[in-house]
């Protein structure tokens, strides 16, 4: 894990993406597809089991100008938070039911 | 497009030009070093770059490492055109074209080179998809970090002008790397990019392109011998060839090209194959790949996850479960405890384990 990647509360998800078993670079394409269908602010939940995925997510991030919320390993598996750029992040943290 | 120009008739473009008016540039970044730097050449002058990666199924970028267990001490994975554009400050596009390029793959129109790689289809398709791409987004040119000579089939001179000429975009495709040596393309003409400020690199020597990263302060890139297609490597297009033998027709789906990269590949027989994971981690990788396959494994000792491909009888499939116990920890027992799965249904059988001299070295593809 990335030491940059931020560690949060899970926020509330608005669209969870399922993309382990999928190798460099299709998770982040499918995030990027993912994110598409979202508006600004609104959160976007990524599973991946590509170790790539811990570098890759952040760096999308920063080259599409949205925001990490966090990140967290669980097992072999990786799952990270990213609110959409374009507008003001969203504040919403809490439990996910 | 413009009308062919010479160089000797190329305007000289002072340096305040480009800041008149915002130009904007779509290049096509692979994450390697020529790439990096055509994009800061631009950057430098002022020029708005964005870049566009394209997926295409092949693309080496880190699968292996994704799917053996990592080498100690090695940098972890990454999509090196996310870092690239990362460190160069620009947004980046990726865009999969992996269904559309099965046609470039299977019916190249200017056939491979030393392996299964179209390289000269591949660079022609990506220009125009990136072009697309720039019409869509409404940049003012295109660009790649080509070197003139430095690939013996799509940088070679003579292929340079025909690729633009094959995409649609004659004169619109500039190549800072080499600029000084070609000539001058309308964003040039037009005073947006000062070709004086361009250098003309060309040949195989990756030392001047080195100095130029250096001159940048790049030093996190990858390293510039590695290549990043697997059908230009041999072992792979042997497999992907030996497929399509096997099949009777070109053609492949995603996940076929995903499984030749990973574990052996052995065929026994004509009507079907085994793929044997090699570590724990393509163990894992593979078990992924379970469904419409069988899936055997030992139970007693740790060892491979086999898949089964095709249409295998009873005795093949216990040849599976003999070659499961050959390639693990057991094989030196007289007997092993092996699990079939297929289709949901789980079974059991005992077999002994295949001797090393009754895998004939055929079977290997």
């Amino acid at each position: 894990m990335s030491e940059n990647t931020p560690s949060v509360e899970e926020p509330v998800v608005d669209l969870l993406l399922d993309a382990r078993r999928l190798l460099c670079p299709l998770p982040i394409l499918r995030a990027e597809a993912a994110i598409s269908r979202l508006a600004a602010g609104a959160v976007l939940a990524v599973q991946a089991t590509d170790p790539g995925f811990a570098q890759d997510l952040p760096a999308w991030c920063k080259v599409n100008g949205h925001h990490l919320l966090g990140m967290r390993r669980q097992g072999q598996e990786l799952l990270g938070w990213v609110a959409k750029g374009g507008g003001a992040p969203s504040d919403r943290t809490g439990r996910n039911e | 497009m413009g009308a062919p120009v010479t160089p000797e008739m190329m305007p000289l473009s002072p340096p305040h030009t480009t800041a008149k008016r915002e130009v904007a540039a779509l290049g096509l970044l692979s994450g390697g070093l020529d790439s990096m730097l055509a994009a800061r050449l631009l950057l430098e002058q002022g020029i708005r770059v964005e870049c566009v990666n394209f997926y295409t199924g092949f693309c080496i970028q880190n699968h292996t490492g994704a799917m053996r267990n990592p080498t100690p001490g090695a940098s972890p994975p990454r999509h090196d055109a996310l870092h690239a554009a990362q460190l160069l400050g620009v947004k980046l596009h990726l865009v999969d074209i992996a269904e559309e390029y099965v046609r470039i793959v299977t019916n190249p129109k200017y056939g491979y080179g030393s392996n299964l790689n179209p390289c000269l289809d591949c660079k022609i398709f990506m220009v125009s998809k990136a072009w697309a791409l720039k019409e869509e987004l409404g940049f003012d040119f295109i660009f790649t970090g080509e070197v003139l000579g430095q690939r013996p089939m799509s940088q070679r001179r003579e292929n340079l002008p025909h690729i633009e000429r094959e995409a649609g975009v004659e004169g619109w495709l500039l190549r800072p790397l080499c600029a000084a040596r070609l000539k001058a393309t309308e964003p040039e003409l037009r005073g947006w990019v000062d070709r004086q400020r361009l250098p003309g690199f060309s040949g195989r020597s990756r030392k001047p392109q080195m100095a130029l990263a250096a001159q940048f302060g790049l030093r996190d890139y990858p390293s510039p011998s590695g290549g990043c297609c697997f059908l230009t490597d041999e072992n792979y297009a042997r497999k992907l060839k030996e497929l399509w033998n096997f099949r009777g027709e070109k053609g492949y789906t995603m996940e076929d090209i995903v499984l030749l990269k990973a574990g052996r590949h052995l065929r026994p027989a004509p009507h079907f194959k085994v793929i044997v994971g090699r570590d724990e981690t393509e163990n894992r990788f593979l078990s992924g790949f379970r469904a419409g396959r069988w899936a055997i494994s030992a139970l007693e000792v740790s060892g491979p996850l086999l898949l089964v491909e095709g249409r295998p009888g009873a005795e093949d499939l216990t040849l599976a479960c003999r070659l499961v116990a050959r390639f693990g920890q057991g094989r030196h027992r007289a007997e092993l405890q092996v699990a079939i799965e297929h289709e949901g249904t789980h079974t059991t059988c005992r077999v002994a384990p295949l001797p090393a001299t009754e895998i004939p070295p055929e079977w290997y593809l």
